[in-house]
């Protein structure tokens, strides 16, 4: 906190309440949590809690030999690594093209910002029903151009599903920052490099591009980390990890083994590690904030 | 615009309406389902792309429950978003609220321990609902919250990112308006109420729309502490309306659903779309 107030009020008891609420929220229902997660991550319980016992380090080292794990480990990182490539690109096009038009340009945005405010789970229950094997309509379009696509059966399928579902949800954020990101540039830069004969590709690629590249990677910490967390809904209304566990990101696995397969001990190591990932996404976040200021 | 290139003007409007297309696609599919019988859907494949006759009876069938023609019975939708409206409603009231009282504190006050509370209300920013699940899960069972709007909001309640907003917003907010208080004989609550908050509004338009759309779209959490049929909100309930296999489903009260489902936010988004844009930009400096 760099920045202080020069003129303070005085009271030795009123800041305390002010902040109370909000510190006995997180009291309760962070820190204490967080720290039974870490507490659990160490013990191994039975289903039916009757039973418990200290294992160190056992539910981690379970977890680095579970190949079930790993596997759902490499599916969240190509999940992430797909809906953040194809966001990111396709947000980025729609941007550049919406600051170059000048009529239209407001409905554009409007038409196109909108999707940020559907429900994931409503978002996996729109592009399930188009691509429902039986009576979707785009499953019946790629049928008649013989590709048979069953998400049921198919895991790429599957895959392929959640990363729409996900890309189509997230698309209007990308774009909204891309496009401010793009508003900000100096115009005159941009005039200089025209006059100087630089057509619009080779503008874009060596002037518009590199000045854009906070933005960008910005949004890629956030898709990323969106790919991780917020996704949860598509994958269960979409696709329920299935076929098999070939959609099952981390976060869905520590749902479904806390409260489906009740394994307590396993979720809480898993919910563990996925702390350390956000915490690690967070410092990367924010070391890049800290240079955006420079800038 | 820089130089005159109509061809690459045309270009762009072609990307952008192939863009335009594609995002409004599946709402429209949804809208056309929502229009017919589920006969029609699941036997006429592919379904057609104009409106049905059957809109009325599907959003009632939707709406208030009921049997549908299929002889099935659906829960009414109407009490889900209602669920939905008070949750989101009190999680962005109670995280505006208690973010701008925090941020007051943080800001115009000198207390011990005042950078560890800051410092812990930052570190919030890195546990979300989806890492700590289970443990967050036997706390509200253990209070007795199940199944109650405080089960569904309060956890969700706390907000880094307001209370860094406002404290950045009142960083800006010029010393003379305290001393000129004080001169008038204010205390600090007459300032907060009569200066600061008055001051804030764009701030908390801004965050409103993004906490509403928020707590509206909570799926996980209401999973875990909902099992009364009678407290899911609508993006839960929707779920749980396809769990048949293809052919089984009603598709048109699901996608009757959706619709209803996505109108309250996507009409917050549109109607306040101004602050919208500046409340996402904001939150995320």
């Amino acid at each position: 906190m760099a920045i202080e107030k020069r003129v303070r009020f005085r009271s030795w008891w009123l800041p305390w309440v002010l902040i109370a609420p909000q510190m006995a929220v997180i009291l309760v229902f962070f820190f204490w949590p967080a720290g039974q997660a870490i507490y659990q991550s160490v013990l191994q319980q039975d289903a039916f809690g009757t039973s418990v016992e200290f294992v160190g380090l056992e539910n981690f080292t379970r977890l680095y030999n579970d190949e079930t794990y790993l596997a759902s480990f490499k599916t969240t990182a190509l999940f992430s690594v797909l809906v953040a490539a194809s966001g990111l690109s396709i947000a980025l096009l729609l941007a550049v093209m919406a600051d170059r038009v000048v009529r239209g340009a407001t409905v554009y945005k409007t038409l196109l910002i909108w999707p940020y405010a559907v429900a994931p789970a409503v978002a996996g229950v729109l592009w399930l029903f188009m691509f429902a094997p039986s009576v979707g309509i785009v499953s019946y379009a790629l049928r008649a151009m013989g590709i048979e696509w069953n998400h049921l059966l198919n895991g790429n399928h599957a895959m392929t599903l959640i990363v729409m579902a996900a890309v189509w949800k997230q698309i209007s954020y990308n774009f909204l920052f891309f496009l401010a990101g793009l508003q900000s540039i100096p115009k005159s830069l941009i005039e200089a490099a025209a006059i100087d004969g630089a057509s619009p590709w080779h503008r874009f690629w060596t002037i518009v591009f590199p000045l854009l590249s906070p933005t960008t990677f910005f949004l890629l910490v956030i898709n990323i980390v969106y790919a991780f967390f917020d996704t949860f809904a598509i994958v269960d209304a979409a696709t329920q990890g299935g076929p098999g566990k070939d959609t099952a990101i981390l976060v869905y696995k520590v749902y479904y083994d806390g409260f489906k397969a009740l394994d307590l001990g396993g979720s809480a190591s898993q919910s563990v590690v996925l702390m350390v990932i956000v915490i690690a996404l967070t410092v990367v976040q924010f070391r890049y904030v800290e240079k955006k200021v420079q800038y | 615009m820089i130089e005159r290139r109509p061809a690459l003007t045309v270009l762009s409007h072609l990307v952008l309406a192939l863009g335009v297309l594609v995002v409004m696609f599946p709402v429209y599919v949804t809208f056309i389902a929502s229009t017919q019988t589920s006969q029609q859907i699941i036997t006429q494949v592919p379904m057609s792309l104009a409106p049905g006759s059957n809109m009325l009876e599907t959003y009632r069938v939707a709406l208030f429950g009921g049997e549908t023609t299929y002889g099935s019975k659906v829960p009414p939708v109407a009490s889900m978003l209602w669920v939905s409206f008070v949750t989101a409603m009190t999680i962005a009231i109670g995280k505006i609220a208690i973010s701008l009282l925090s941020a007051f504190a943080f800001v115009y006050f000198r207390f011990p321990g005042r950078s560890l509370c800051f410092w812990m209300i930052f570190v919030t920013l890195m546990l979300p609902v989806e890492v700590r699940i289970s443990p967050t899960y036997a706390v509200v069972s253990n209070l007795g919250m199940l199944n109650t709007y405080a089960g569904l909001t309060v956890p969700l309640i706390a907000s880094a990112t307001a209370t860094f907003l406002f404290r950045q917003f009142f960083l800006t907010v010029p010393d003379e308006l305290v001393e000129a208080a004080r001169i008038d004989g204010a205390g600090p609550m007459r300032f907060f109420k009569d200066v600061l908050v008055p001051l804030s509004m764009t701030s908390v338009a801004a965050l409103f729309v993004i906490q509403f759309i928020y707590g509206w779209n909570q799926y996980l959490w209401p999973l875990l502490v909902t099992t009364d049929e009678s407290m899911a909100p609508v993006v839960m309930g929707i779920k749980r309306m396809i769990s048949g296999g293809d052919a089984q489903n009603e598709w048109n009260v699901v996608m009757a659903t959706a619709i209803l489902a996505m109108l309250p936010p996507a009409a917050v988004v549109l109607l306040m779309q101004r602050w919208f844009v500046k409340g996402l930009v904001d939150a995320e400096k």
